[in-house]
C-alpha cells in the first residue's frame, strides 16, 4: 500500500501516519522554518515560526498531523512575511547583539532571520533590562538572549530527568525560570553532559570561557545555510543535532599551550 | 611650557563662538572660542561628547566578550581597542607569555592596523588640506580633488590602506570587527597562502610608504614657516617603548621626555597606570584630562600618538624607517619638533615601519607553526596598554569569580591628547582668528589642528568637504551676532 501524501508548496510529500507537517517535510528533505521544534523532543508549537497555511487557515506545522490530500502552502510570501515579523519580535524582546555574541554564526535565531530575509528593523525595540545568571562554574545564563523556546525545559524535564528549567509568568511576563530556591543555575545539578545545556538554539546558555575560539567565517552557518543544517540533524543522533557550543561543526579546535601554572 | 587653558570663562566682555558640532569618534564635538573685546582670542576649547557609555555597560558581561565589543568602539581602530582588551585579558586568563606564534599574529594583526589607519588618516583626511592649502576651494579638498589633481597619490592612498585591512582579515576574519585576538591568544593561525599572497604585493606596498614619508617631508621642508609653527605649543611626550628604547607599538614600558627632549620618565609599568597617571575633570567638557601625577595638572599634561613615539625612542628597529626617523631628528634639531603639522611626517614614518615589520612578520615560520593559547592561574584584574594608530591606549578590567565584568576603565588616545588639542586649537585661533571675520578658511584652520592629532575626529569633521559646521558668534548674554556654515 502506498504511503500517504500531502502537497507542500504544490510537491507531493508522503509521510508516516503520525508525523506531524513539520516532520514529514524534513524527511522529504524540505525546510520549513522552526526555532522551538527540535526532533528528539516533544512538538511545543510556542515559536509560531513554523507557521504554514492549509486550506487558508494558519497552523504549526510542528504540531499539526499530515494527513493525506492537505494542500500545504510554505514558502509564499503572506507566510514569509508573517514569520519575519515573528522572528523580529523575538529580537524586539530581548537583548540580541549578534556582534558581541559568542553564539553568532551558531545561532539559529541569527541564521533564521537571516533566511528570511530580516535585514532592518521594523519595529521599535524593547531593550529590557535583564540580569546574567553566572552562578554555575561551567554555564552562563543569559536572559538577554532566551527566547522562550522552551528547548532547555523538555531537554532537562524529558531527557536528563532533572527538571532545571521552567517557564513562568504569561504573556509578556514569560520568564524562563531555574528550578532551585535561590533561583540561581549554580544551585541546581545542572551539568556539562545534560542535553539541555546543548540544546539552546540561541545564546542563552552557553559554556564558558570559549569565547570566539572559533573564528568568524568558519561557523556552523557560515558554512551551510539553516536549510542545510535542517537536513542533517535527522540522522543525527541525540545530542548532536544542533551544533553546541563544544561541539561546532566548522574550524579545527585550536592548539593550546600546556597550562603555565607556575607562572 | 604654554599655560593650561583655564576651566571657566571670566565673565563679561568675552563673546562666545562656537563651531557646533565637530563631530569626533563616532560621536559629536564642538569648538568654542572666547574672544574679549578687541577680538583677541582669550580661549579655545574642544568639547567632545566623549561618553559613550562602553565603561558601564560591559559590566556585567562575561569577560570573552570583552575584546569583541569593544572594538566597536571606534570604526577605524577596533583592532586597537580589540587587542588592548586582549592584552588586559591575557592577565586574567593567566597567560602571561602568549605563545611566540600568538604574539606574532598579534602584532601582524596591530601593525596591519597601523598601516591601514595612517594611510586612511594622511590620504584620505589630512592630504586635501596639504596638497591644496587650507583656504583652498572646500569643493575641491577632499579625497576626489585629491584623485583629480594627483591620481598617482589618491590611488596609493586607496591601495596601501586596502592592503592594510587585507592583513587584518587575514588574522581576525574581517577587514573590520573581527576576531583574532582572544584572551590568552589568537584563535587561528595564519593561512600559508594568505600569507604567500600578501607578501606577494609587500615590496610595492614598502616602496609606496617610503615615497610617502618623501612626500610629507618635502612638505614640510617645502613651507617650514607654516609646517614649524602652526598651532605649535610645548608638551611632554609619552608612548610605550621596547625594553632597548626602541619603538614598539604593540608592548612595552612607558617613557615621558620633557618638551626639550630630556626623558623624565622611564621604564613605567603599564600596569601601575594609576600610580602615575590621573584624570582631571573640567566642568565644560564630557572628556577628562589626564595628566602625570608627579608633575601635577598644570605640567604635567602631555602629547602622545605619532610625534611623540617617533621622537621618544631611541631608534626604530626597522631600517628604512629608522633611517627616516634620524633625518626626522636631524631636522628637528636639538628640541623635539612640536608642530602638529609635523604629526604627519611621523605618522608616515611609522606607516614605512608597520610595512616593513609585517614583511618581516609574514617571513617569519615561528608566526606560522605552534600553539596559539595559553592560560594559567586566575586573577581577577587586567590592564593592557597598546599604542594605538593615534597614541597610548589603556584597558583596565576587573573580572569577578564569575567571570563577570565588574569594573572597566579605558583611556583612549584621544583622551590623552585632550589638553594638547586644547593647546593647539588656541594657538591656531590666536594667530590666525584674531581680529578677523569668520571665514570658511578659517574654520578649517581649526580643524586642519585637530586632524592631525586624530583622524576619527576629521573623519567625522572632513566628510568630502561638505559636513553641517557651523560658527555662531554671541555676545556674552547669548545673542546671536553673526553666523556662518559650510554652505554659507
Amino acid at each position: 500500500m502506498n504511503a500517504p501524501v500531502f502537497t507542500l508548496d504544490r510537491v507531493e510529500i508522503s509521510f508516516a501516519p503520525g508525523q506531524s507537517i513539520l516532520q514529514a517535510a524534513r524527511a522529504a528533505g524540505r525546510y520549513i522554518p522552526h526555532l522551538c521544534f527540535h526532533p528528539e523532543l516533544k512538538a511545543h508549537g510556542s515559536c509560531r515560526v513554523c507557521m504554514v497555511r492549509v486550506a487558508g487557515r494558519l497552523l504549526p506545522a510542528c504540531a499539526t498531523p499530515a494527513q493525506p490530500g492537505m494542500v500545504v502552502e510554505s514558502e509564499v510570501p503572506e507566510v514569509q512575511q508573517m514569520r519575519r515579523a515573528l522572528v523580529e519580535m523575538l529580537f524586539v524582546e530581548g537583548n540580541h547583539f549578534c556582534p558581541s555574541c559568542e553564539k553568532s554564526g551558531d545561532c539559529q535565531l541569527q541564521a533564521t532571520a537571516y533566511h528570511l530575509g530580516m535585514l532592518a528593523p521594523q519595529f521599535d525595540y524593547f531593550y529590557p533590562d535583564r540580569a546574567v545568571d553566572a552562578s554555575h562554574p561551567e554555564f552562563l545564563l543569559d536572559f538577554n538572549r532566551c527566547i522562550l523556546c522552551s528547548l532547555c525545559v523538555r531537554a532537562s524535564r524529558d531527557v536528563d530527568g532533572k527538571n532545571v528549567f521552567g517557564l513562568s509568568g504569561r504573556g509578556l511576563r514569560t520568564r524562563l525560570t531555574v528550578n532551585a530556591a535561590s533561583g540561581r543555575l549554580g544551585d541546581t545539578d545542572f551539568a556539562v553532559g545534560d542535553f539541555a545545556a546543548r540544546v539552546c538554539p540561541v545564546g542563552a546558555i552557553l559554556k564558558k570561557r570559549q569565547g570566539f575560539q572559533v573564528p568568524l567565517g568558519e561557523r556552523t552557518y557560515d558554512r551551510h545555510s539553516i536549510a542545510e543544517i535542517d537536513q542533517h540533524a535527522p540522522a543525527q543522533s541525540l545530542g548532536e543535532c544542533a551544533p553546541g557550543p563544544e561541539v561546532p561543526m566548522g574550524g579545527a579546535p585550536i592548539s593550546r599551550a600546556p597550562r603555565r601554572e607556575d607562572t | 611650557m604654554t599655560e593650561a587653558a583655564p576651566t571657566s570663562a571670566p565673565a563679561k566682555p568675552l563673546r562666545r563662538v562656537a563651531i557646533d558640532p565637530v563631530s569626533r569618534v563616532e560621536g559629536h564635538g564642538k569648538i568654542t572660542l572666547l574672544l574679549d573685546d578687541k577680538n583677541r582670542v582669550h580661549e579655545a576649547r574642544l568639547h567632545i561628547v566623549e561618553f559613550r557609555g562602553f565603561e558601564r555597560f560591559i559590566q556585567g558581561r562575561p569577560y570573552w566578550e570583552v575584546p569583541v565589543m569593544v572594538q566597536r568602539l571606534c570604526g577605524i581602530c577596533p583592532v586597537s581597542h580589540q587587542l588592548a582588551a586582549a592584552k588586559a585579558l591575557d592577565a586574567v586568563v593567566g597567560a602571561h607569555r602568549l605563545t611566540p606564534a600568538a604574539e606574532k599574529l598579534r602584532r601582524l594583526l596591530h601593525y596591519g592596523q597601523i598601516l591601514q589607519s595612517h594611510a586612511l588618516h594622511f590620504y584620505y583626511l589630512a592630504a586635501p588640506d596639504l596638497l591644496f592649502g587650507f583656504e583652498s576651494d572646500a569643493a575641491r579638498r577632499n579625497i576626489v580633488g585629491v584623485a583629480e589633481k594627483h591620481p598617482e597619490v589618491a590611488r596609493r592612498g586607496v591601495l596601501l590602506r586596502k592592503f592594510g585591512q587585507e592583513v587584518i582579515a587575514a588574522v581576525a576574519g574581517k577587514r573590520i570587527h573581527g576576531t583574532g585576538a582572544i584572551p590568552g591568544g589568537v584563535n587561528k593561525a595564519l593561512n600559508a597562502q594568505d600569507a604567500s599572497a600578501l607578501l606577494a604585493d609587500i615590496y610595492p606596498i614598502i616602496g609606496w610608504c617610503r615615497e610617502a614619508v618623501s612626500l610629507v617631508r618635502d612638505l614640510h621642508l617645502a613651507n617650514p614657516a607654516l609646517y614649524d609653527s602652526f598651532g605649535a605649543f610645548r608638551a611632554h611626550l609619552l608612548s610605550l617603548v621596547g625594553p632597548q628604547g626602541e619603538m614598539d607599538l604593540y608592548d612595552g614600558r612607558i617613557r615621558v621626555r620633557n618638551a626639550g627632549g630630556l626623558i623624565v620618565m622611564d621604564g613605567l609599568e603599564p600596569a601601575r597606570y594609576l600610580d602615575y597617571l590621573a584624570e582631571e575633570v573640567k566642568p565644560w567638557s564630557y572628556m577628562k584630562f589626564p595628566f602625570l601625577k608627579a608633575l601635577g595638572q598644570a605640567q604635567g599634561w602631555y602629547r602622545v600618538g605619532p610625534l611623540s613615539r617617533v621622537q621618544n625612542c631611541a631608534f626604530i628597529p626597522t631600517p628604512l624607517a629608522e633611517k627616516e626617523r634620524r633625518e626626522f631628528i636631524d631636522y628637528a634639531g636639538g628640541e623635539p619638533l612640536r608642530a602638529p603639522l609635523a604629526y604627519h611626517w611621523a605618522r608616515m614614518i611609522e606607516m614605512l615601519h608597520a610595512a616593513e615589520t609585517i614583511k618581516d612578520l609574514l617571513q617569519d615560520e615561528a608566526a606560522r607553526s605552534g600553539p596559539l593559547l595559553t592560560e594559567g592561574p586566575r586573577k581577577q584584574e587586567g590592564i593592557g596598554v597598546i599604542e594605538a594608530p593615534r597614541g597610548t591606549l589603556i584597558h583596565h578590567y576587573r573580572v569577578g569569580e564569575d567571570d563577570l565584568v565588574t569594573w572597566c576603565n579605558l583611556i583612549v588616545s584621544t583622551t590623552h591628547n585632550n589638553q594638547a588639542m586644547n593647546e593647539a586649537l588656541r594657538e591656531v585661533a590666536r594667530r590666525y582668528l584674531d581680529g578677523r571675520e569668520l571665514t570658511e578658511g578659517l574654520l578649517n584652520h581649526l580643524e586642519v589642528a585637530v586632524r592631525a592629532f586624530d583622524p576619527c575626529l576629521s573623519c567625522a569633521t572632513h566628510a568630502l568637504g561638505k559636513m553641517p559646521l557651523q560658527v555662531e558668534l554671541r555676545d556674552a548674554a547669548g545673542e546671536l551676532l553673526a553666523r556662518r556654515s559650510r554652505g554659507d
